[in-house]
This record gives structure tokens, C-alpha cells and sequence, in this order.
């Protein structure tokens, strides 16, 4: 053990002695959990639009009035015609285009349907079809409250309100919904806590997987295979001492994560350093197995740069693993990160205690067990 | 002019020699793109729907139905109270859930108002919402057929999405992909590469040679500019053959600019390297002050005009970004340089400014 300890030892003052180092490892992911979180949402404020309304009547003024009033939706212009409207698209000037045709009114009130135009830059595919759906709740919305206004003796169908008593006979179904954990529906609650485990991941991975491959490379390895440390020693000693940077590390971003964000704490925390402290394993322990098997930093850092890739964008984290296709989805299942994301989510944010994340856990505590031993079988003292 | 050559052939060895970085460095970006582009997804899709239905009456038994068959939803639990669907949330088992109260059809019937509850896992909100959406069309779809609700008006959206039509993920994908991959491989590689020099004691040698500062950093970029480009026409052909993602605009200029893209990269890996002396520091920096916000901050995955006011500024200084904007106008919108001019002087601008500043700052003795 005590040998452990001296290695252990020597790593911190190796990391730092380089003041680089520090800034890296704590201020700068910092920082990022700060920013990112706020800049990752898909939720849209006052997108720009374009109006081309060729009706000019009441009812066409007061619908691009509603859509202005959502604070969804910001006009930044108006014309008459849709060839300003397309080119302002083209050149990003604005973001959607609002076509109102002559004779709306009219329309909508002999016929009872009225069609508009929407066109959507569609180049950013999640904001159009975030743009589509509110621009849809808001003209369902209007077309209730015309519908009263303009036929009054059969009231219009709204969610939400006090509906008016049904006319015998009509049939009418009374819809409550409700959006669980996160009634708010704030944002950061959900990515905080995806990203501050990422971060997490990427600092450790890295300098456990640069952590051999720099001695192989400067030739100290030489010095540290003559001497007794045992195989599973030698492992320890290096894993043990990012271990810890890593737990600290997240328990500075948690920290941040309820000060600023405040990230809503439902499950117990202890269920979470538990989960942590296998997951790290894990995710150490493929970092160190990276560094075992490649001769040079450079190497070590490319197989490490893909794989945090793939930890990156196949964890569930930026885009829902429901929606990649079956193959894509089983493939998540050998992300550490998937696992440790959902468990996160969970216990923060859904209160879920062990019960409902055991399956996730033990997929973590076997990846674990299994990235040791092959990292400890991988290693030799001996050069080929 | 010959030194430089000489200093060239001598770097171009190098890359050569280390056959696995090699081979990864051009093979990695294509598999990127070929995994990437097929699993990112942001539909929503297969909501994992939990149905509470006390008593089953025709009516429940139709508005289920036609819930399950949009394809959207699949029923994984009935169930007859509400009580577990606390578990099944917290699982993720399931995403949905509607309730139904018992004597549904019957009060329908009556004429009396039949209540349903609709809850989502809004974990993720605009998953929530839209999921509670689709989930409520459904249903008034149903009340419609009913004759309920031929009352009232209805103002019904057109809606064109324009330049990406059917909304294909990979439309989007594949160009932020790009930049992403571009960024990080260039400047990390040239941060690498120039700190290693460092490290193992040989940039001495390279300082006492006849070579000037800018022939040692040219020397050192240049092949790492061709590997990049290589990199670009890989994920191109990927992107074109595998996805068919189309290239509406000019290939010439889409060249061009990502040849420009990856100057801007090779400039900023030479910054970080100055900074260093150590191999660790400059690949730390490289990839954790490059990659997370590279992802988040260009409008690869999230729409840039979803950020906060006081973040959008800071995004200008994200070289990413301007690709983005640029690789998404060329490919998908077929514009030109009249369109492109400011982003691409951006770039310009950036580039030129990284550069000057890693030269100046490149020391030429040893401390």
C-alpha cells in the first residue's frame, strides 16, 4: 500500500508543478459547465420573421400581433412581396416567413378554414421544427378565440379554461396535460448535469490515457518497471491519483451546478458518488488501457479524441438515444457515458433511487471490473 | 527556398513513417462521419407510451388504437391505476403516459365532458411538449371525427421547410461534422507536432539551422493542411455517396473556404503551442477548450438563435461557427460569395490574426 502511495504522490506533484495544468483541469471545464449549460437548449426566443400579410385585415393584423405578442416570434420586417421574403431567408436576415394570402378574412369566415403560409429555414432542422410547433399552438389558439368571437352560438375548442357546458348530444373530451420532473421546463436541468459528466470524462480520460504513453516517451518507464511495484500496483498508482482529481472535480461542478443553475438535488447524493466512483473506474481504466497499448502522446491522443467523440455524441446527451436508429442504439449500450448520464438524470432530476437505476449500475460496475483487469493484463514490464 | 523543401520532406517522413497515426488520422474522420451521420437523430421517435385505463370501453379502446398506430408511440404497460407510473418514469420504461377515466365511452354519450390526462417525461422539454402534442392531436383528431367540434374556425399552417425539405438529420449533420472534425484534428495535430519538437529536445536543432521561424512553422503546417484537405474530399464523398447530402452551391468555392477553415485551425494549434512546452498541456488545451464549445457554440447540434443575448457574442470568436454558416450555405442553399462574403472575411480575418500573433510569439531561444 505504501508503495501505491508514493505513486500516487508523485503523479500530483507531476501534474502540478505545471501550473498549465491547473487551469486546465479545474478553471477551464469551470468555465465551460457556466457557458455551455446556458448556451445548450433548444428553446427558441424571438426568432426573426418576415411578414408578407395580403390581407391586411383585422384579423390577419391581429394574428401576426398574437405571434408577436408569444415573444416566440419577432417581426423584423414586412413587404408585400414574397421575393424580399425569400431573399432575406437566403441571406439569414430572418429565420421564417409568414404569408398571409388576400381574402383571409374572408376566407376563414365563410368557409371556416383559412390556410397561411409558413416558411421555415429549414437548414437548422431542430429550430424548424421548433419554430413549426409553436407557430402552430399560437394559430390554434387564435382560431379558438375567433371562433367564439365570430361564432359565438357554438364556442370555440380550447385546452385549458373553463370550457363552456357541451350542447346536448355533442361529444367532448376535456384534456389535462401535464409534463413531469421538470415543470418549468427549463433547460439547464437536463443538460447541467449531461454535461458536467462529460467534462469530467474528458479531463480524466485525457490524462490517464497521456499518463503511460508520456513515460514510455520520455523513457521513465524504464525506471519504474525495475522496481517491486507489482503489476496491479503499478495500475492502482496510476489510476487512484485521477481518480480523485476526477471525483473533486465533480463535486466542484455539482456545487456550481445547484449555486447557479440551481439544479434540482430529488435523489440521494451518496447514490450519486457511488455511481461516480464506478463509473470513474470505467472511464479511467479505458483511458489507461489506451495508454498501455500506444507508443507515442500522439497516438494515445487520437484514440482518445475518437472515443471521446463517441462518448460524446452517442451518450444521449445532445440528442435522444430513442430516436437513433435500433443498431445505433445498441452500440450506446457500451458507452460508459450513456449509463452514468442516465443514472444522473435520474437520481437528480427524476428522484429515482437505487431500485430504478440498478440495471444501468451494474452495466457499470462489470464494464469497470472488466477494463481493470484487461488494463492490469495489458501492461508489461518486460519490452518485446 | 531549398531549405524549406528539405524541412518539408523531412516533416512529410515523419507522418509517414508513424504508420498508425497515419492510418487513423485519415480513417478516423470518415468513420466519424459515416457513424455520426447515421445515429444522430432529432426526431423524436418510438415514445415508450404507458396507457392507465381502469375500465376499457370502446372508446378508450379507439383512442389507443390510434395512438399505436402513428408509429410514434409503443404501449410497453396497461395498467389499471396510476400508482406505478412514478417507477416507470424514473426507470425510463416510459416517456408517455395517457389516463383514462373510468366510464369514458359512457359519459361521451351523455354528452358530459370525458376527461384524459396526458403526461410526458419533460426531463428534456421540447421532447416533452411535443410529445404531449402529438399525443393530443391524436385525440382531438377523434373528437373531431365525433362531430364535436365542426364549430368553431380553423387557421391551418402551410408549412414549407425550405433548403432541407424532410428535415434530414444528416442535411444538418454532416457539415457541422466537418467542422468539428477539421478544428480539432488540425489544431491539435500542429500543437502536437510542434510541442513534441520541445519536448524531446530536437527543436534546438531546427533553431540553429539556417531555417527562419515562419519556414519552421510553415514547414510544420503545410502537411498537416494537406492531410486535412485529404480529410475534407473523404467526408465529402461520404457525405454525398452514403448520405446524399447535396451540394447545391459551387464544389470550387466549398474547397476553397475549407481549405480556409483549416488554415484558421492550423493558426490556432500554432498559438497553443507557444504557449507550451509540454505535449500534455498543448493536447489538454486543445481538446478540452476546443471541443465542448466547438459543439455546443457553432450551431452544429444547438440553433444558435436559441442562446441567451449576452452568450450570442461570444460565439463570433468560435471559428466554427462561421464554417458552419458557410458549409450549410454552400451545400444546402446553393448561395455564392455574394452571400458568403462577411463570413468568409471573417475567417480571413481570424486566420491572419492567429497567425501573426503564433509567429511573434514563437521564441526562438531556449530559456
Amino acid at each position: 500500500m505504501r508503495t501505491v502511495l508514493f505513486l500516487i504522490r508523485k503523479e500530483y506533484l507531476q501534474v502540478f508543478r505545471d501550473r498549465a495544468m491547473l487551469f486546465l483541469i479545474f478553471f477551464l471545464p469551470a468555465v465551460q459547465l457556466l457557458l455551455l449549460s446556458s448556451a445548450a437548449t433548444f428553446e427558441m426566443r424571438n426568432a426573426r420573421m418576415h411578414v408578407v400579410d395580403r390581407d391586411g385585415s383585422p384579423v390577419s393584423r391581429e394574428l401576426v400581433a398574437r405571434m408577436a405578442a408569444s415573444g416566440r416570434f419577432e417581426v423584423a420586417a414586412r413587404s408585400a412581396s414574397l421575393e424580399l421574403a425569400n431573399r432575406d431567408l437566403l441571406a439569414r436576415r430572418v429565420s421564417l416567413v409568414l404569408h398571409i394570402p388576400p381574402d383571409f378574412e374572408h376566407t376563414l369566415v365563410r368557409e371556416r378554414v383559412a390556410p397561411v403560409q409558413l416558411l421555415v429555414d429549414a437548414e437548422n432542422g431542430a429550430a424548424a421544427g421548433v419554430m413549426q410547433s409553436y407557430a402552430a399552438s399560437i394559430l390554434n389558439a387564435y382560431a379558438a378565440d375567433l371562433g367564439v368571437e365570430l361564432h359565438p352560438e357554438v364556442g370555440g375548442v380550447r385546452e385549458g379554461g373553463a370550457p363552456p357546458p357541451p350542447a346536448p348530444g355533442r361529444e367532448r373530451i376535456e384534456v389535462r396535460t401535464r409534463g413531469w420532473f421538470n415543470p418549468r421546463l427549463d433547460y439547464s436541468d437536463y443538460m447541467v448535469p449531461g454535461i458536467l459528466v462529460l467534462l469530467v470524462t474528458l479531463v480524466g480520460t485525457l490524462l490517464s490515457a497521456m499518463n503511460i504513453a508520456r513515460e514510455k516517451e520520455l523513457g521513465t518507464l524504464e525506471q519504474l518497471n525495475v522496481t517491486p511495484l507489482t503489476r496491479s500496483q503499478f495500475i492502482a498508482g496510476k489510476l487512484l491519483p485521477f481518480w480523485i482529481l476526477a471525483l473533486v472535480e465533480l463535486t466542484v461542478g455539482l456545487s456550481l451546478a445547484r449555486l447557479v443553475f440551481d439544479i434540482p438535488m430529488r435523489g440521494s447524493l451518496l447514490l450519486v458518488y457511488a455511481a461516480a466512483a464506478v463509473y470513474l473506474v470505467a472511464a479511467l481504466g479505458i483511458g489507461l488501457w489506451i495508454s498501455t497499448v500506444t507508443e507515442t502522446q500522439q497516438q494515445a491522443i487520437f484514440v482518445t479524441y475518437f472515443i471521446l467523440m463517441i462518448y460524446m455524441l452517442m451518450s444521449g446527451l445532445f440528442t435522444p438515444v430513442e430516436s437513433m436508429p435500433r443498431w445505433a442504439q445498441l452500440f450506446t449500450l457500451l458507452n460508459p457515458v450513456r449509463h452514468f448520464i442516465e443514472i444522473m438524470r435520474a437520481v437528480l432530476v427524476k428522484g429515482a433511487g437505487f431500485a430504478a437505476i440498478q440495471t444501468p449500475f451494474a452495466i457499470l460496475v462489470a464494464y469497470a471490473a472488466a477494463v481493470l483487469a484487461i488494463a492490469v493484463r495489458q501492461y508489461r514490464k518486460t519490452s518485446a | 527556398m531549398s531549405v524549406l523543401l528539405a524541412f518539408l520532406r523531412k516533416e512529410t517522413y515523419h507522418i509517414l513513417r508513424d504508420r498508425r497515426t497515419l492510418v487513423i488520422a485519415l480513417a478516423m474522420p470518415l468513420i466519424q462521419v459515416l457513424l455520426f451521420g447515421f445515429a444522430i437523430r432529432t426526431e423524436v421517435e418510438e415514445v415508450r407510451l404507458a396507457v392507465v385505463d381502469p375500465a376499457p370501453d370502446h372508446a378508450t379502446l379507439e383512442i389507443r388504437a390510434r395512438l399505436a398506430s402513428t408509429g410514434l408511440f409503443r404501449t410497453v404497460a396497461v395498467l389499471p391505476t396510476s400508482a406505478p407510473l412514478e417507477r416507470l418514469f424514473q426507470r425510463g420504461d416510459a416517456r408517455a403516459a395517457v389516463v383514462f377515466e373510468p366510464g369514458f365511452a359512457g359519459r361521451l354519450g351523455r354528452g358530459e365532458p370525458a376527461r384524459v390526462l396526458l403526461v410526458s417525461d419533460a426531463t428534456e422539454p421540447n421532447q416533452g411538449s411535443r410529445i404531449q402534442a402529438y399525443a393530443l392531436n391524436v385525440i382531438r383528431g377523434y373528437e373531431r371525427e365525433l362531430g364535436a367540434a365542426g364549430r368553431g374556425v380553423r387557421i391551418v399552417p402551410e408549412v414549407r421547410m425550405r433548403f432541407n425539405p424532410t428535415l434530414e438529420s444528416s442535411n444538418l449533420f454532416v457539415p457541422g461534422l466537418v467542422a468539428m472534425i477539421l478544428t480539432i484534428v488540425s489544431a491539435m495535430m500542429t500543437a502536437v507536432s510542434l510541442t513534441r519538437e520541445k519536448e524531446t529536445g530536437t527543436m534546438e536543432v531546427l533553431l540553429v539551422s539556417p531555417l527562419r521561424p515562419w519556414q519552421i512553422i510553415a514547414g510544420k503546417v503545410l502537411p498537416y493542411l494537406v492531410l486535412g484537405f485529404l480529410n475534407v474530399l473523404t467526408a465529402l464523398a461520404a457525405a454525398a455517396a452514403v448520405f446524399g447530402v447535396p451540394m447545391r452551391g459551387s464544389l470550387l468555392l466549398f474547397l476553397a473556404e475549407s481549405t480556409l477553415f483549416i488554415l484558421t485551425s492550423l493558426a490556432l494549434g500554432i498559438l497553443i503551442s507557444t504557449r507550451t512546452d509540454s505535449q500534455r498541456v498543448a493536447t489538454m488545451g486543445a481538446l478540452v477548450g476546443l471541443m465542448m464549445p466547438t459543439m455546443v457554440l457553432s450551431g452544429f447540434i444547438f440553433p444558435l438563435e436559441s442562446l441567451p443575448g449576452w452568450l450570442r457574442p461570444l460565439t463570433n470568436v468560435v471559428p466554427a461557427r462561421w464554417f458552419v454558416l458557410i458549409a450549410r450555405g454552400i451545400m444546402l442553399k446553393g448561395v455564392g460569395l455574394a452571400y458568403l462574403w462577411e463570413e468568409t472575411l471573417v475567417l480571413l480575418g481570424m486566420t491572419l490574426l492567429l497567425l501573426g500573433v503564433g509567429t511573434k510569439r514563437f521564441k526562438i531561444r531556449l530559456r
